[in-house]
């Protein structure tokens, strides 16, 4: 019986104890040795992110469903396209475009991984990843070029800008994961929103550092001939910062297929979601062939763009 | 000859608060007193000078000194703080972006110390740079005149290349052939042979100044190599901490420097490389005998004896040189019965005044009298004798050595 009582949950009596102890510390007097042993903090921010949450999604929802519209039509229209074509066709395509853009040999890298992903039973999910990264690096770009570019003109606006993308790089994205479904709805929409969050920042970051490494005796030169701001950013400036771009395109597309175990969460379809049903169902098996095609994905597209940007340079 | 471009009043000051400098400077400071206390670096102050149409003129400093500043001030590459720059009587200072624009577009080109070419673009695309920037011209006159101004300097096979695949005298004829294919009224260029090395340096300097004998630009040339402003410049203007101390031709700042500075420059220079005949001639005073007649043996005769000289130097009506006699020559001439013309001595040879001091040296050492020195229409400017050259090369020894 010795043995038993070892084992014993600990009896009421201690536990009671335990609790009043507690609860006797929360009725002492506030003191300032230990400032910040209150409840709830002394600023209450969790409370104030829940009230801002409840007032601000209803209003804000209407709009941010407009602007999920382009990123549904954009994504709908690559998944569709990309499932429409027959596999095999698919894969030659695709190593097809992948050899006008680098090399015969990632080509064919691309084509044998596309044609084991195809083997081990996830083409479909792969085509439905593929598409829901390649809209998520359209818009990165659509809004990571600009964004950056305005970066590198002025100080003043990167000082500001550079916490925020900061804080989108390094808030664990369950913390924003529930908002974005509260504002979007679960789906592949607020999934490729989640992954623009995640992955938009290197866009940014590498966009303004290519243009300020553009040496200054180039920018001179040109100024000195009479190029105005237009002509000086695309005939001087960008194509001179393109191979660092390149490599935030690489980092953008990179960091965007991290996101899509994540983005599974929320009820995007695709390879995340082989994983996390694997993880779910404690299926080892299907886990992997979900991990395997996030993989050869990744890596064929991080060995294309590196060319791109190899090239450039 | 014409003013083209004229600097008035001109400063720079570089900072946030140029005021507070500016009543400094009018309060008579210097540039680090003002530093000290307000924070505001002078560039440049009060500097005026004017560039005549169709002449090399050079600035020259040592690093520091704002001359790099003042020529971006001609374009505005850099604002001016206070002043006028006039391009044809016209304020570039005062332009609104778009004229400004117009100016460097068409009026106005420079060449870079660092050549700084467009590394993404061919060499014809890096020539044609300025054109392109102007909408109005189109691509198949673009490439043509691109191609005029790389044959100018030389290099019409490597249109096609890259920038990175020429070596760094022929990069520096792509920067020249891409500021001339605009066909500027002004060409600045910023110590723009400085980064090459001397062989090359000496090879673009003739370069440069066989295109400029072919178009007679309007050029601004920043340099801190004394022989290459002399060499290059028709008039050199000095800045010393950002004023400039002195503007003349090369034979003014070497002749009379304003100061220890402008003369420190010289230090070291073998001047007879710099001064040329026409320094020296015109010095001192020989014995002129005018030739009036063919009767005036007598009369030359007393003028030597008159003035205890053993040579004098015969000229025309038009003060043209004609010979040089002595006074033996004169009284064998007279015992024989001859003219004027017969006294005249074999030697010395007359010298042309833009013949440089260290190719004359011998010829005043051989000659028997001090040669006569005649400008380019062979009037007598003067003569050199030996003691005038000793002298002269003597001042640039106790320079040397005082150094």
């Amino acid at each position: 019986m010795s043995q038993d009582n070892a084992w014993a949950v600990p009896d009421d009596t201690q536990e009671s104890d335990y609790l009043s102890a507690k609860s006797a510390q929360d009725e002492r007097a506030y003191s300032l040795l230990e400032p910040f042993d209150v409840d709830g903090g002394i600023i209450p921010l969790d409370q104030g992110v829940d009230i801002l949450i409840d007032a601000v999604v209803p209003v804000l929802r209407p709009v941010f469903q407009i602007m999920a519209q382009p990123i549904g039509w954009c994504l709908n229209a690559i998944e569709y396209t990309l499932l429409l074509i027959p596999a095999p066709l698919a894969i030659i395509l695709l190593a097809l475009i992948a050899w006008k853009l680098s090399t015969k040999k990632i080509a064919i890298g691309t084509g044998l991984g596309l044609l084991m992903v195809g083997l081990i039973g996830a083409w479909n999910e792969a085509m439905v990843t593929l598409s829901l990264v390649i809209t998520s690096l359209f818009f990165c770009i659509l809004i990571g070029l600009p964004i950056g570019i305005w970066l590198s003109r002025s100080d003043r606006a990167l000082s500001i800008v550079r916490p925020i993308l900061d804080a989108m790089q390094t808030t664990p994205a369950f913390v924003y994961l529930i908002p974005i479904v509260m504002l979007f709805s679960p789906g592949k929409v607020a999934g490729v929103v989640v992954t623009i969050i995640f992955a938009v920042p290197p866009m940014i970051r590498l966009t303004n550092l290519g243009i300020r490494q553009v040496p200054e005796d180039l920018i001179e030169a040109a100024k000195a001939f009479g190029t105005n701001r237009r002509q000086l950013l695309l005939k001087v400036q960008l194509p001179l910062a393109m191979p660092t771009i390149m490599a935030g395109v690489n980092q953008t597309l990179m960091l965007g297929l991290s996101m899509v175990v994540i983005a599974s969460m929320i009820a995007v379809p695709g390879l995340g979601l082989m994983v996390l049903q694997g993880i779910g169902r404690n299926d080892i098996g299907i886990a992997t062939v979900g991990g395997l095609g996030i993989v050869v994905l990744a890596i064929a597209l991080d060995r294309i763009t590196q060319h791109i940007g190899n090239q450039r340079a | 000859m014409k003013t083209k471009l004229s600097v008035k009043n001109l400063y720079k000051i570089f900072g946030q608060h140029p005021d507070k400098a500016l009543k400094l400077l009018d309060a008579g400071k210097d540039k680090d007193e003002i530093f000290d206390e307000t924070g505001q670096a002078v560039g440049v102050q009060n500097a005026s000078f004017d560039i005549k149409e169709g002449e090399i003129f050079v600035i020259m400093g040592l690093s520091g000194s704002g001359k790099s500043t003042i020529v971006r001030m001609l374009n505005r590459l850099i604002e001016p703080t206070q002043g006028q720059v006039l391009l044809d009587g016209v304020d570039i200072a005062k332009m609104n972006d778009e004229e400004l624009r117009q100016i460097r577009l068409h009026k106005i080109s420079m060449v870079f110390q660092s050549f700084a070419l467009m590394p993404h673009l061919t060499v014809r695309e890096n020539v044609s740079f300025g054109l392109g920037l102007a909408a109005e011209i189109e691509h198949a006159e673009q490439v043509k005149r691109a191609d005029e101004a790389l044959e100018r300097v030389g290099l019409l096979a490597n249109g096609d290349s890259f920038p990175s695949e020429l070596s760094g005298g022929m990069q520096q004829r792509v920067g020249l052939a891409r500021a001339l294919c605009i066909n500027p009224d002004v060409l600045l260029m910023d110590e723009a042979f400085s980064a090459l090395d001397p062989l090359i340096r000496s090879e673009m300097q003739d370069e440069l100044l066989r295109l400029q004998a072919e178009d007679r630009r309007t050029i601004v040339f920043i340099s801190h190599d004394l022989d290459e402003a002399v060499r290059i410049g028709d008039r050199i203007a000095i800045m010393q901490d950002g004023v400039v101390v002195q503007v003349g031709t090369p034979d003014d700042i070497i002749n009379s420097p304003a100061n220890d500075y402008v003369r420190s420059f010289f230090r070291g220079v073998d001047i007879s490389t710099v001064l040329s005949a026409k320094d020296l001639a015109q010095t001192q005073q020989p014995i002129i005998i005018q030739k009036q007649s063919t009767q005036c043996l007598n009369s030359a005769l007393q003028q030597l004896q008159g003035a205890d000289e053993h040579y004098g130097y015969v000229v025309d009506e038009q003060h043209q040189f004609v010979g040089v006699v002595s006074t033996d020559s004169i009284e064998s001439a007279q015992q024989s019965n001859l003219l004027m013309g017969d006294a005249y001595l074999s030697s010395p040879d007359k010298i042309l005044f833009d013949t440089p001091v260290s190719q004359l040296i011998s010829a005043v050492a051989h000659a028997p009298c001090a040669p006569p020195v005649v400008d380019d229409s062979g009037k007598l400017i003067g003569v050199i004798s030996k003691t005038l050259l000793l002298d002269a090369l003597d001042r640039q020894e106790t320079q040397n050595e005082s150094r």
